[in-house]
């Protein structure tokens, strides 16, 4: 397996607070990488960093998408990023609460588009061609993730789970070959976490990509992942497969606490 | 009624040094505010009325103008008897009428240009007007100083308006909300500030004179015919706008316009490029209001910056804002009921603006939305559907 994403000695400083501290992480191709640590750990920094929300103050992000060359992630503006293939959902559901459902992933195909102004107000073939293909691209990826019986409702009046889900939906419109999921099962109940779990691995086994999440539940967390890394303090303090970090000591430590001498 | 009793009921005479209980008026106010109270009520019950019904899943009826225009039987005969209405208007009323029809539609298009800003992108312009003035006096001058026409100026005016547009655009790239209304107000004083201090360019607070109307196919016209003539320029312009927009709005474009109003995080992370974005958006905006500065100057033959206040700005925004943000029809009706109300309203001489005031309240509170709030588009897939069932699993 190659990597897809190799990030080195990532430091994130927010003034005199070290939100990052020299973190090295790899994806491998196809695999689910769990991402987690207690609240304030700079999970979500790592996130904003890699998508281009905040410039890292040093260390190197590179991608190497399968099939084509590597690229550096540093400098890029966030809409250049998910045009090299990372997509993102967002810890607080970000969705445009006005637009329908089906909108909202029209939107994840923007960036494969191409029509412009001109195009927009002369109407030719090709800009009904693409119009007619983005309905049904964004069409068939509700019925993947199982949301067509809410297409033409506002997304604000969405049932939670599903506005969590449509989320993942409008960042697979974009085609991304690595998914970062922040908080994807954040709210939701039992039965709606367990259909999460299961999306998931179907993402993975039949749209070819990577994900690298960030989750609180353990129970998800244990069952989907293949390798996890535990941050705390902006500081990786442990990785390796499930098993390993479970009896972790420094893992137990930053989770619980240390033991008290008596 | 106590609030009003220092004003309404005691009048000191000042010549004769006595004071007058007028109890009479106070009687009136009771009235008055008695019946009010009861509109007021009634209302109120009736929007709780309408938000319990949908919240309980109930059909909600569909207000009387979005059914018009979706039902074709309707729709149809509709637009037959607005548009003849609208092409025989100058033979059936007066010049005079006319003319403020005419203003009417300039608000229009002004309505329509700021919609794609402020309805659409969700980027609040105060200061649209400063297009409005480049538009103007891009026609006044080169009129002035070389003579041309105004089919000529009419695409350099709006191309002035765009080149203006993105000129604002620049230096708010990075700002929203607020922030960005204070230096779009910003922007809007300065232009006017400087047509009314450049005495060598603009001609300062006199103006600029005898601006020539529009001919067709160098046929001058008289006045009267003249005016008839800029009507017909301005339903058809208004149709091209309208035409415009509308195509716009559901287009690749559009849908990042309110994805970039909705929320720019969001939009960014899903593959937007927010500056170009924002940039057509403001420059598509500030296009219609640099065309409708040419046809204003061409209408009045003469424009002083006085004609472009802050003001003017306002009352842009109160027609998107009160039509409907992102609607097209909405913003139409805005426009006509906002310009050609208080005309109409002249009858009431000085309470007309009150009135005018009090209408814009009562909208607001009981129909936030607009008079025709804007609907998205909704799309079938019957075929899709029956290919494509139980792909997963």
């Amino acid at each position: 397996m190659k990597p897809i994403l190799k990030v080195k000695n990532l430091t994130m400083d927010f003034g005199g607070l070290r939100a990052l501290d020299s973190l090295d992480l790899e994806v491998f191709e196809g695999e689910i990488v769990a991402l987690i640590g207690p609240n304030g750990a700079g999970k979500t920094t790592f996130f904003n960093c890699i998508t281009g929300i905040h410039p890292p103050t040093k260390g190197d992000m590179l991608i190497l998408p399968p099939g084509k060359k590597q690229k550096r992630l540093n400098g890029l503006k966030p809409n250049h990023v998910t045009e090299h293939g990372l997509a993102r959902t967002f810890q607080n559901i970000r969705l445009f609460p006005n637009m329908t459902v089906l909108e909202n992933v029209m939107i994840g195909r923007h960036c494969r588009m191409s029509a412009g102004i001109a195009g927009a107000i002369l109407r030719g073939s090709s800009t009904i061609n693409e119009e007619k293909a983005v309905v049904r691209d964004s069409y068939l990826m509700l019925e993947k993730i199982g949301l067509t019986d809410f297409v033409n409702e506002f997304a604000m009046n969405l049932p939670y789970g599903a506005q969590r889900r449509l989320e993942i939906a409008r960042a697979m419109a974009t085609e991304p070959f690595l998914l970062l999921l922040d908080e994807p099962a954040a709210g939701m109940n039992p039965q709606e976490t367990q259909e999460l779990d299961d999306l998931i691995l179907w993402l993975r086994e039949n749209e070819n990509i990577s994900i690298l999440l960030i989750e609180h539940d353990m129970k998800l967390v244990m069952s989907l992942s293949d390798r996890i890394f535990v941050v705390d303090y902006g500081k990786k303090i442990a990785q390796g497969t499930p098993e390993d970090i479970l009896n972790n000591p420094a893992v137990i430590k930053a989770y619980l606490g240390e033991e008290m001498d008596a | 009624m106590f609030l009003t009793f220092p004003i309404m009921v005691i009048r000191v005479n000042t010549v004769e040094n006595v004071v007058e209980w007028r109890w009479k008026n106070m009687f009136l106010i009771g009235i008055g505010s008695f019946f009010l109270s009861f509109v007021w009520r009634y209302l109120i019950k009736k929007r709780d009325e309408g938000t319990k019904k949908s919240e309980f899943g109930e059909t909600e009826k569909t207000p009387l103008i979005q059914r018009i225009l979706k039902e074709r039987k309707i729709f149809i005969p509709t637009l037959i008897i607005v548009s003849v209405f609208a092409l025989v208007f100058p033979f059936v009323f007066s010049l005079y009428q006319t003319n403020i029809m005419i203003t009417g539609l300039i608000y229009v298009m002004l309505g329509l240009g700021l919609n794609i800003v402020v309805g659409l992108a969700g980027l609040l312009d105060l200061g649209y007007v400063a297009f409005y003035a480049v538009g103007a006096y891009s026609y006044a001058l080169l009129n002035y100083h070389f003579g041309v026409g105004f089919w000529a100026v009419l695409p350099i005016g709006a191309g002035m308006g765009a080149f203006f547009g993105i000129l604002l655009g620049f230096p708010v790239l990075r700002l929203r909300g607020d922030y960005l209304a204070i230096v779009t107000l910003g922007f809007g004083e300065i232009i006017r500030l400087i047509l009314e201090n450049w005495n060598a360019f603009s001609f300062g607070p006199s103006g600029i004179a005898n601006i020539t109307r529009p001919s067709l196919f160098g046929i001058e016209f008289s006045v009267h015919n003249a005016t008839i003539y800029l009507y017909y320029i301005m339903i058809s312009l208004i149709l091209f706008t309208i035409f415009v927009v509308n195509r716009l709005q559901d287009s690749r474009i559009g849908r990042a316009w309110i994805a970039l109003r909705e929320d720019e995080v969001a939009c960014q992370a899903m593959g937007i490029d927010k500056r170009a974005t924002k940039l057509t958006a403001f420059a598509l905006g500030a296009t219609w209001a640099g065309m409708a500065g040419v046809i204003f100057a061409a209408k009045t033959t003469f424009i002083n910056p006085a004609s472009f206040t802050i003001w003017e700005s306002i009352i842009i925004l109160c027609i998107v804002v009160l039509g409907g943000m992102g609607s097209i029809i909405g913003v139409i009706t805005g426009a006509l009921v906002l310009i050609l109300l208080p005309e109409y309203l002249r009858a009431f001489s000085e309470y007309r603006m009150l009135i005018f005031g009090g209408i814009l309240v009562l909208m607001m509170v009981f129909r936030p939305g607009g008079i025709v709030p804007d609907v998205r588009r909704t799309y079938r897939f019957e075929g899709i559907e029956n290919n494509h069932r139980n792909n997963r699993k």
